[in-house]
């Protein structure tokens, strides 16, 4: 049997996929099955003082848990170390006051959830309604009725940047104002959240499988709320059916499930249901940007000024704080694009509706979205061609500091965005877009430009002043005397193949076979304490301690070769499971195994009594980029868009496995899509949400996600060990943008400008029917 | 409070199955409750992602839209049985093969969705292929590669015919 030359770069087939695909695999909801079930009663209404839950009679050995319950309970205050910021507690359980629809009000346990939601029913909730604030634009005006009284201007995290020559950088330039609107959206993974928490009555320790992105994050978050040892619970995630960012927060229904198994001494579980998730779990992007932007005669842009606002719902989402979209997008507005004088002002505002959390890209589609939107108008403004304006304005020198001290490596924006070009084949589209247009047929093509800051440890984190502060992997390495190779990571992949990544990069440094490579993640007993798995950082940064540990095993492992082949250390070559010499002498890494575990006597001199190692990697970041066209059609009669070609050039520096990456691209553009035109969480003046299932709520369907070509450059960065950047975010990042341009080219001949993502049949329509009207 | 229950006899995966359930249990949550064949997901239960899309008497159902008791004397298949033990089916092969997969919670939904859809007389064409499974919602894939799974499988099974030219 010939061994590779090489594990990276390969498109292995993930290890991940058996079990998937016959059904085997191990959601929460697989291992709930049979367990007391706890459904909860949620605030119907979005302001209001509780009164009284008047509780029916229960049958023998339901329960309903309230506020008054559950009263020690600590509430979960999230906080940025940072003046301009108002800690706000959000309580497991309310005991006076509700805050949004859909807020967890009582907790109700039955042997089924069909019994639980029976006599959830049957609960008599008394709430006095107050004036709610939903609008994002509302609840930041003067006057506003207040969500929380510490915080009177609805303002709960607040900051500034002006670089000093701002203003004349206005002076005497071109100047293009947007006003860019993002309506609100959910994350949406197909499986919804959900936990099962089993107590142990021999040990006193809760296990609490749930379907999470940072289980460690949430042990401590759990036990810090109840006021319990955090090493007597385990937290696991099983097999999770996407995250996209919902899944990082801690939230109170597992809190809640904890207590309850600690509490009677039991087992517990909680299924969310779809319309919960919908309402209930946490939403993003509900922003409103307004730009301002200076360019010179050349069309150079000389200075960049915004205004961001973002609704953060009810309450602080922990751990990553309301501050994780206005804060990033103050900090990232300047995307691959050279900003020489800079200003923003960023404020997330409290409303009464459901928590903003991180979602795929958390504010970077709105960003691009916003800049692209941008360069198409300026260009029309200064009588440019937007790709020649572009030219003009990315970053094409590296490392490149932009104005809010973040350092850009290595990175193609430029070619990528060439290479799309060509293969968009621009010119000959314009013909074919003329001469549909002669048929009454409206196409367009739209271009998108992004970076995608990538991997990025405690440093970057720090400059966000959290109070905690992500950011670093480790993984403990071991070879068992029976020579396969256990990896321990504290990263937690819910889809991203990153067993199979992890696999390759392990397999590269020791010769050991990817069969043979088991990566352990996911289980806080197992696993050392680590971050988990969101912000485009797995690969990098868990791969990348992955690297550095197996590296030191593959030292050692070449330290006992060298001794049992009585050979130079410096020559052992490991390949194909086996040590080699140059002379052809060789041992299997199966023998070594066995002898130094078994066989210690002459080795442990040398090696030690195992084959353990461990690594920590705590990068500064790295930033992938891509370029993203689509082609599109416009139905001018009903407002309907079809995309009719997609394209994606993107760099990630070095693919682990290219397959993987083109998934990631290819799942993130399809969000992106359904961002752009279909996805919006709509709720009425009193806080209703509208959007309650999935024929409300839009995801795309293969009918409206076109086949996407994925096309590589490689910029090799030394910002990361692997020389791989991240890709998780960058489809989700840049679609919309690219969408929404290809709409309004489409629509050049009404001379409609989009503004307002998504850009739905009703909205483009109605975009439509105005310009009709105001046109002679 | 105990509901009165009804016995359903059913085959699932050629296997008999009898259960009592109460009247209102879901076909799906009598799958998973009590056949334990979790492999069957519920994504909404609002009969819309198409998750927990099994074959019931040779026609694709969502089975949480539909009564355990509707399935008395009825034929089952489940993504449990479509493997046949250690062999995959070309299917599911080629889900594999091409990434057609990420989370892999959507995935038996697409599985049994596009096994009737290959077992069906007529060829299958992108156009039908993207009708058919356009049904289902998958949340990470992009679809991009669930396409090509599924062509791939026909391709292999001699099911594929190239669209008639545009």
């Amino acid at each position: 049997m010939d061994a590779p030359l090489t594990w990276i770069g390969r498109n292995i087939p993930r290890l991940e996929d058996p079990a998937l695909v016959r059904g085997e695999g191990r959601f929460v909801a697989d291992i709930a099955v049979g367990s007391r079930a706890v459904v909860f009663l949620r605030s119907p209404v979005a302001a209001g003082v509780i009164k009284a839950i008047e509780k029916p009679e229960l049958p023998p050995g339901a329960l309903i848990i309230t506020g008054e319950d559950v009263a020690t309970l600590k509430p979960i205050v999230p906080r940025l170390a940072r003046f301009n910021y108002v800690p706000i507690e959000q309580p497991i359980l309310p005991r006076t006051r509700v805050h949004y629809v859909g807020q967890p009000v009582a907790a109700i346990v039955a042997a089924t959830q069909r019994e639980a939601e029976d006599i959830a029913d049957q609960i008599f909730l008394d709430i006095e309604p107050e004036e709610a604030v939903v609008d994002l634009d509302l609840a930041a005006a003067p006057g506003a009725p207040i969500v929380h009284p510490m915080a009177p201007t609805n303002t709960i995290v607040e900051g500034r940047i002006r670089t000093p020559g701002l203003e004349a950088a206005f002076a005497g330039a071109t100047v293009v104002e947007l006003d860019i609107r993002s309506r609100r959206q959910n994350a949406s993974p197909m499986e919804t959240r959900g936990g099962h928490a089993a107590y142990d009555r021999a040990s006193g320790r809760v296990s609490l499988h749930a379907s999470v992105q940072m289980p460690h994050m949430l042990r401590t978050g759990i036990t810090d709320c109840i006021g319990m040892p955090e090493a007597d619970l385990r937290v696991v995630a099983p097999d999770v059916g996407g995250g996209f960012g919902q899944k990082m927060s801690l939230f109170p229904e597992y809190v809640l499930l904890v207590w309850l198994a600690r509490r009677y001494r039991s087992t517990f579980a909680w299924i969310e249901d779809r319309r919960e998730n919908l309402i209930a779990s946490a939403h993003s992007r509900d922003q409103h940007h307004k730009v301002r932007a200076a360019f010179d005669d050349q069309g150079v842009m000389r200075g960049l000024d915004v205004e961001i606002l973002a609704n953060i719902g009810a309450f602080s989402c922990y751990p990553t704080t309301c501050g994780v979209e206005p804060l990033m997008a103050l900090a990232e507005y300047a995307g691959p694009y050279k900003v020489a004088e800079y200003g923003a002002h960023a404020r997330g505002i409290t409303t009464n509706t459901a928590v903003m959390a991180p979602y795929r890209g958390v504010s970077r589609p709105v960003i691009s979205f916003a800049l692209e939107r941008l360069m198409e108008v300026a260009a029309k403004r200064l009588g440019l061609d937007p790709i020649e304006l572009r030219r003009r304005n990315l970053v094409t020198q590296f490392p490149h500091r932009t104005p809010t001290n973040m350092m850009l490596d290595e990175a193609s924006y430029l070619e990528t965005m060439e290479k799309a070009v060509e293969v968009a084949g621009l010119p000959a589209f314009r013909a074919e877009q003329a001469a549909a247009h002669a048929q009454g047929r409206y196409l367009g093509i739209g271009f998108s430009v992004i970076n995608e800051r990538t991997g990025y440890g405690t440093p970057a984190f720090a400059a966000r002043s959290m109070e905690i502060t992500p950011g670093y992997e480790r993984v403990e390495i071991c070879m068992t005397p029976s020579g396969e190779v256990e990896a321990r990571i504290g990263a937690s992949p819910h889809g991203q193949g990153l067993r199979t990544a992890l696999a390759q990069i392990i397999a590269e440094e020791t010769g050991v076979d990817v069969a043979r490579i088991r990566i352990i993640h996911g289980d806080t007993d197992r696993t050392p304490y680590g971050w988990g798995t969101f912000a485009s950082r797995s690969l990098v940064i868990s791969g990348g301690a992955s690297k550095l540990a197996a590296a030191k095993l593959a030292v050692k492992l070449k330290r006992a070769a060298a001794v049992l082949l009585q050979g130079e250390e410096s020559q052992v070559r490991l390949e194909g499971g086996m040590a080699l010499l140059p002379g052809g002498a060789s041992i299997s890494l199966d023998a070594i195994a066995r002898t130094v575990y078994h066989s210690a006597g002459p080795i442990s001199e040398k090696i030690g009594y195992d084959l353990n190692e461990a690594a920590t990697y705590d990068p500064e970041g790295t930033f992938s980029n891509a370029c993203h066209v689509a082609v599109v059609e416009v139905d001018t009669e009903t407002g309907g868009t079809k995309i009719l070609r997609y394209i994606v050039v993107e760099d990630a520096g070095r693919l682990i496995n290219p397959m993987i990456v083109d998934g990631q691209v290819q799942g993130g553009v399809a969000q992106g899509i359904g961002n752009a035109l279909l996805e919006e969480i709509i709720y009425d003046a009193d806080g209703n949400i509208l959007t309650g299932s999935f024929a409300d709520f839009i995801p795309p369907t293969m009918a409206e996600i076109p086949p996407i070509e994925v096309h590589h450059l490689a910029t090799l960065t030394g910002a990361s060990v692997l020389e791989a950047k991240g890709v998780g975010e960058g489809g989700a990042i840049a679609a919309p943008a690219a969408v929404i341009n290809a709409i309004c080219d489409a629509l050049e001949p009404f001379g409609i400008q989009l503004f307002d993502m998504p850009a739905t049949p009703q909205r483009v329509r109605a975009a439509i029917r105005t310009a009709e009207e105001t046109s002679p | 409070m105990s509901e009165p229950k009804t016995t359903v006899r059913c085959t699932v995966n050629g296997q008999a199955v009898q259960a009592d359930v109460v009247p209102r249990m879901s076909l799906a949550d009598m799958l998973r409750e009590e056949a334990g064949l979790t492999g069957t997901h519920l994504g909404c239960e609002h009969g819309v992602c198409g998750a927990c899309t099994i074959i019931v008497n040779g026609a694709p159902v969502r089975s949480c839209l539909m009564f355990a008791v509707q399935a008395e004397g009825a034929e089952v298949r489940t993504v449990e049985g479509l493997a046949d033990g250690e062999t995959l089916s070309p299917l599911q092969r080629a889900f594999w093969e091409k990434h057609g997969l990420q989370c892999g919670f959507c995935t038996p939904g697409f599985l049994m969705l596009a096994t009737w859809m290959l077992e069906q007389p007529e060829p299958v064409t992108e156009e039908r292929l993207r009708h058919v499974l356009s049904s289902n919602l998958c949340r990470c894939t992009g679809y991009t590669n669930i396409v090509r799974a599924v062509t791939a499988a026909a391709k292999e099974m001699g099911k594929w015919a190239e669209s008639a030219a545009a």
